[in-house]
């Protein structure tokens, strides 16, 4: 009976988006049509084809499938987002890579930036955090994930939704919000599967074994709640027609630019700080063998940090149409975080302590390492750069670029390549992993192209920063827009090859992970099939 | 596993006794260091929203005690140059346009104004360094090669109403005829007058051809370009005899330019510069090596 439900259902929607792809407004409306038939027929034949099988879902295992699927997905898209950046790097040191006249426009920066910042952020970022969620959740609350399959619709529903969201910015879809540039539908469908992302959570969090919530867990589902809130809130838009991808949204103004940055730093904060603090504080003490340093510390910092980071976006709008209160407000508690940031680091690298002698020996602890290093430094600029004197400077410059990249490739990138070195021989039950020395080389090649790029961008941000500001005696400007560009260029080559060396090391990770899952001996079996550990 | 199991190992903390998948917690307290640098940010940010515009209030919000306000404070700022160069730009606008560059006090001044409106105005197609884009259509304003004129006064209408624009009905105006497209030469004629134009500005050429099309000069160019080819400031017609093109010479772009012809467009300054800023921008022109 529920297979049919299921067949009827999926039919319907792949009949549903053939009309609407026929009688499409736009194009990016026509392809995200058919890219969402296409979805549902292929479900449709796999349910089809699976109908009357009984899915078990025994309580006393841990759900690792849909864990697998997302360290696959993680490693392609971060390969993806890579690629991607370092196209555009090169495209501004070299205009002539936009390729206008071959491809009218669809491979132009302004439609492969937001296709890199969310390949980076949602696909790269979005698939690590939810497979490790869905890893840490069980292993902490020794239990199953909760909910059967919802784990695998979160799964494939978010694959979907940056599937769309890519062939949609290419072609023009984009309601011109950075980091929410996804159309209308595509969003609804992101809160569609971000709740059922929180349902299983929760529910997982509620039939834990454990008297008590490990701090990773506080920090994955204040993620998860609050992204749920920014997304919802700075989405809120009219569409236009139920056919068009454009949308109007309900705040206008200042307004909307206020909700806007609320939103975008707080992606920053939530999904990208939060989230991921949520890994540091499991994959570091289980990499390192050792105790987390200071529950204390994890209690006050969390909070303090969830508290401060929601009040913090105005400083994205110092100078601007903005009122001056709000932008004090946003620069005051921006510095106030420092220290509530840094408690994530301290109890990170404490934990550490005692076990440097591993940083000889193990490269996945490195990776970890310089991680907590880059988000306490990132965790320093950011704090400094809200502050107005600075940003006065600061704003609209590479310097902020420099700014996302060392948190983005430093702590992000870097915790999420030691998470999935972790992940990835214990998931396919593999003797380790299989070199060790292709490690090596991946941090040492990682290491090297942030700091190309991040040192490359605090010299040229600060250099145009200087050139725009510049004035002679009778406070006339002395530089042309035209001359900042010129002059940025060797540091533009520079922040390419940066990105080259990154994406060199990402491509060696899949190797090595790729080999270890085909090459390596299984591990011998302590118990059959992953079997929960008597409590 | 859940019993409280508290590892006391001597000269170490203990832990909290809990332990998930493995990991357990030591009960290590806060750095002191960090609890100080909290508190005294904290402390720094409520004296920081006491001194500056910060909370918001039912009607309106708290004015800060030291009476920011980053609006007057940028206001005050372009004022304090307006005020200062008040006196100089009326000089300027009171002078006579040609005996400004000999005025050592008002060109000084104009070319450091100029030289920003230059760039933040016309550096967009002539150029940053004003150098033009070559093959495109953008004049080089280095050179002492004019097509409307390089006096002051030239200069200064041209930038006042600007080129074939449809918005200034003093827009400096002229059209070249499409000779092929509209079928006044054909494919033969062109072909001799390309080489004749080859010929007089001393590039290679098939000489019959241009023999030949030196006729076809005489009836049909020579009212704009002047009968010997070296062009008319009366038109804005380029003189064709020496090595400056501003689509090119070669064969190719000069079959182009006579059978679909050319229609450069500038726009007029007028109501987007102010009569000061325009004086000033073309003794920046003036002076970059062509001027008259």
């Amino acid at each position: 009976m529920w297979d049919y439900v299921k067949l009827i259902v999926l039919g319907a929607i792949a009949v549903l988006a053939a009309i609407a792809a026929n009688y499409a407004h736009d194009l990016p409306y026509m392809v995200n049509a058919i890219v969402v038939m296409l979805a549902a027929a292929i479900a449709f034949v796999w349910e089809l084809r699976h109908a009357g099988e009984v899915r078990v879902h025994p309580a006393n295992e841990y759900m690792d499938g849909v864990v697998r699927a997302g360290v696959i997905a993680t490693t392609f898209w971060g390969v993806v987002g890579f690629l991607v950046g370092v196209v555009i790097a090169f495209q501004l040191a070299f205009p002539a890579l936009n390729l206008g006249g071959v491809t009218d426009g669809i491979l132009n920066f302004g439609r492969l930036r937001p296709l890199h910042t969310s390949a980076v952020i949602f696909a790269f970022g979005g698939n690590a955090l939810i497979m490790s969620a869905f890893y840490i959740v069980q292993r902490t609350c020794g239990t199953r994930l909760f909910g059967g399959n919802l784990g695998w619709f979160v799964f494939w529903g978010w694959q979907l939704m940056i599937v769309l969201a890519a062939t949609s910015y290419v072609l023009g879809g984009s309601q011109g919000k950075e980091y929410a540039e996804t159309v209308w539908y595509i969003d609804i469908w992101i809160a569609v599967v971000w709740v059922a992302f929180l349902l299983v959570f929760m529910g997982t969090l509620w039939n834990r074994k454990e008297p008590h919530i490990y701090v990773a867990n506080w920090f994955l589902l204040s993620m998860i709640i609050t992204v749920a809130m920014l997304h919802i809130v700075n989405n809120l838009a009219i569409p236009v027609s139920i056919l068009s991808s454009q949308s109007v949204p309900v705040f206008s103004g200042v307004q909307d630019a206020m909700t806007q940055w609320w939103y975008g730093h707080n992606a920053v904060g939530f999904f990208l700080t939060a989230g991921f603090l949520g890994m540091m504080y499991y994959f570091v003490p289980k990499q390192a063998e050792k105790p987390v340093y200071s529950y204390k510390l994890s209690i006050i910092h969390f909070w303090a940090l969830i508290f401060l980071y929601i009040w913090a976006g105005p400083h994205h709008l110092h100078y601007t149409a903005l009122p001056e209160w709000a932008a004090t407000l946003g620069m005051v508690f921006s510095v106030i975080l420092w220290m509530p940031s840094w408690g994530g680091m301290i109890n990170g690298l404490m934990t550490l302590s005692g076990a440097w002698d591993k940083l000889r020996t193990d490269p996945i602890i490195r990776m970890m390492v310089v991680s907590i290093g880059f988000y306490g430094m990132s965790t320093f600029e950011g704090p400094m750069m809200s502050i107005k004197a600075v940003n006065s400077l600061s704003h609209y410059t590479d310097w902020t670029i420099g700014h996302v990249h060392s948190g983005a490739l430093g702590w992000n990138g870097m915790i999420t390549f030691g998470a999935l070195y972790f992940l990835t021989p214990r998931l396919w039950n593999r003797e380790g992993l299989y070199s060790l020395k292709l490690v090596s080389w991946h941090f040492w090649l990682a290491t090297i192209g942030i700091v190309l790029y991040a040192s490359s961008m605090w010299v040229t941000g600060i250099m145009e920063g200087l050139m725009w500001r510049e004035v002679d005696a009778n406070g006339f400007l002395v530089n042309a827009f035209a001359d900042t560009v010129a002059a940025k260029y060797p540091m533009y080559v520079v922040r390419g090859l940066g990105g080259v060396m990154f994406l060199s090391g990402a491509l060696i990770m899949a190797y090595n992970l790729w080999m270890t899952v085909r090459a390596q001996p299984a591990k011998a079996a302590i118990n059959a099939n992953n079997a929960v550990p008597a409590e | 596993m859940c019993a409280k199991q508290v590892k006391k190992v001597p000269g170490q903390v203990e832990t909290t006794g809990h332990s998930w998948d493995g990991i357990e917690e030591f009960n290590n307290p806060l750095p002191r260091w960090w609890v100080w640098v909290l508190y005294l940010t904290i402390i720094w940010g409520i004296a920081y929203t006491v001194a500056y515009p910060a909370w918001p209030l039912l009607t309106g919000h708290t004015q800060g005690v030291i009476g920011s306000d980053q609006r007057a404070d940028v206001e005050a700022d372009i004022k304090k140059f307006d005020d200062a160069n008040a006196p100089i730009k009326a000089k300027l606008i009171a002078a006579d346009l040609a005996t400004i560059p000999a005025n050592e006090e008002l060109k000084t001044f104009a070319e450091s104004a100029g030289a920003s409106v230059f760039k933040n105005n016309c550096a967009q197609c002539h150029g940053s360094g004003a150098a033009g884009v070559q093959g495109k259509g953008y004049p080089n304003l280095l050179d002492n090669d004019w097509l409307w004129g390089g006096d002051m006064e030239a200069i200064h209408t041209t930038i006042t109403h600007g080129i074939r624009n449809t918005t200034d009905a003093d827009a400096r105006y002229s059209q070249m005829p499409s000779f092929g497209k509209d079928g006044i030469l054909d494919k033969g004629q062109i072909g001799q007058v390309v080489n004749f134009v080859r010929q007089i500005s001393g590039q290679d050429h098939d000489a019959a051809l241009a023999t030949a099309g030196a006729t076809v000069f005489a009836d049909n160019c020579s009212a704009c370009h002047g009968p010997e080819g070296k062009g008319d400031r009366n038109f804005g017609a380029p003189n064709l005899t020496d090595a400056i093109w501003l689509y090119g010479g070669d064969e190719a772009t000069l079959t182009e330019t006579v059978t679909n012809a050319r229609f450069g467009v500038m726009p007029a300054w007028t109501g987007r510069l102010s009569e000061d800023q325009i004086r000033s921008v073309a003794t920046y022109v003036h002076s970059l090596g062509g001027g008259e």
